[in-house]
């Protein structure tokens, strides 16, 4: 699961309206995507976590910068869908570009290494219009997001086995 | 540097030249001593004196490397921390087409002339820009954008300017290249669920699928003729599939389960991929038959993304 504090860390007001649902529809795609049950596997950048080692690169300006908001969304297998465990991270990154209009994020899609470098970039580029649409529905402007993807150049786990997919498969939200 | 070619067994001579050459150009003057052996031998050219382009990946940068078609004298065009895919060569063998990711973070497509160095964006719109291509013309090439949302494939000036959309559909588009007639564009799409090869008039009209055998067929690449498709298909492993497309007969021609990037030799002779070997990315050539192959360079580093230069070095 994700973790708990994860949560904790968004505004409690937000938050329950979150969970309260209401504005829980699903972007719509061109198919449905399918259905697998997994357990989510837990992101590298957990914030609260004083102990762990987390590799980021300052010199590639991907800094998580505003250090009390999650910005990763983790993403089934061949799936655009953000699941409703992701939705507070995509709500809470929309409230703070509606509350400071100034403000502009990128999505950056990314996926797992498995098949061509130009179709995965595609499918991360899937992902990231994904958070975008969802966002602009939440009360961002389309002019404050630019959707882009690495495909799957930058992964963060190198392993070749589900657990690394998994942690790749995901869009991060960066300041610009 | 001079040659004559002796037939043994008529005890003829099959003639010979000389040429002038710089030292630097030593192995170039050998490759089209090879080239011309090869014709009066096969009739056909040879491919010998031709180029490949291919990224390396190793201690955390990444280079677009030029060598000569065995791999020798590696020379880097473009060094970058990011990641850099698919290279595409000119027509005439002068400029490099590739997606860089380091400047702009993100996909942005860079043209660059290989002897000067010299380079300069192709396309930078809103969202990514990918999957260069260029015309059997060279006066342009398609390329994947994603400025109006989704990734559609366009045609852009080889001067750069304004693209013209080509796929219409609301699905992924993208991977497109040009058959040799210059009118028709292969390319990838998820329109019916899956990846799967279409062609369609460059022009616009109606697009036909090309693959039909399994779930995720991706990375068309067409034979200098025209009659022969390479791809990838997604079995079990990723396999390089050959189709003849006149009869549809699809085969495999490898036994390597990570086939990536396939591209044929100018002569239609050979064919180009990156593979998994012991672990490592690594290129391949092979007969478009799939009888003869052989592993390029051999340093410790990652090699992808390889694509066969045309002739006329």
């Amino acid at each position: 699961m994700r973790p708990k504090n994860s949560l904790t860390l968004l505004p409690a007001a937000l938050a329950v309206a979150a969970f309260l649902g209401g504005c829980s529809s699903p972007v719509k795609l061109d198919k449905p995507a399918p259905v697998e049950t997994r357990q989510p596997v837990q992101g590298p950048t957990d914030q609260s976590s004083q102990s762990g080692v987390t590799t980021v690169d300052t010199t590639k300006g991907n800094q998580i910068s505003a250090a009390n908001l999650d910005r990763v969304i983790y993403f089934d297998f061949d799936s655009y869908v953000v699941k409703d465990e992701f939705r507070p991270i995509v709500e809470a990154n929309a409230q703070m570009l509606k509350t400071d209009r100034s403000k502009k994020e990128v999505a950056e899609g990314h996926t797992d290494e498995r098949g061509g470098s130009e179709y995965n970039l595609a499918l991360g580029q899937k992902r990231a219009e994904a958070v975008v649409k969802q966002m602009v529905l939440l009360g961002a402007s389309d002019g404050q997001l630019e959707a882009v993807s690495y495909g799957k150049e930058r992964p963060v786990a190198t392993g070749h086995d589900e657990d690394s997919w998994a942690k790749n498969r995901r869009v991060e939200l960066r300041s610009k | 540097m001079r040659y004559r070619l002796w037939d043994v067994v008529k005890g003829a001579d099959q003639g010979g030249q000389s040429e002038p050459t710089l030292v630097p150009d030593l192995r170039l003057s050998a490759h089209h001593v090879s080239d011309q052996i090869y014709q009066k031998l096969t009739g056909e050219k040879g491919v010998f004196s031709t180029r490949l382009a291919f990224v390396t990946h190793g201690g955390g940068s990444y280079s677009l490397v030029v060598t000569d078609s065995d791999g020798y004298n590696p020379v880097p065009v473009r060094k970058a921390r990011e990641s850099v895919i698919s290279p595409s060569w000119s027509p005439d063998g002068r400029e490099l087409a590739y997606v860089s990711f380091e400047e702009n973070h993100k996909a942005v497509v860079y043209v660059q002339n290989v002897q000067s160095g010299e380079r300069r964006v192709l396309a930078n719109f809103r969202g990514s820009n990918s999957a260069p291509s260029f015309s059997p013309d060279g006066s342009q090439l398609t390329v994947t954008l994603s400025k109006d949302g989704g990734s559609h494939v366009f045609v852009i000036p080889r001067a750069g300017g304004n693209p013209t959309r080509v796929t219409q559909s609301t699905a992924i588009d993208t991977e497109a290249r040009f058959a040799p007639d210059g009118r028709t564009i292969y390319f990838v799409s998820d329109r019916g669920g899956g990846p799967q090869i279409y062609r369609q008039p460059l022009g616009g009209g109606n697009a036909e699928r090309v693959t039909f055998n399994g779930a995720y067929n991706i990375s068309p690449a067409l034979s200098p003729d025209g009659k022969l498709l390479a791809y990838i298909t997604r079995q079990g492993g990723f396999k390089l599939m050959v189709m003849d497309l006149a009869s549809g007969d699809t085969h495999g021609i490898t036994d390597t389960d990570d086939d990536e990037s396939p591209s044929f030799a100018p002569n239609g002779r050979f064919i180009l991929y990156s593979t998994r070997v012991n672990g490592r990315e690594s290129l391949m050539t092979t007969t478009a038959d799939g009888r003869f192959k052989s592993v390029l360079g051999d340093s410790g580093n990652d090699y992808r993304e390889p694509v066969w230069g045309p002739f006329g070095r």
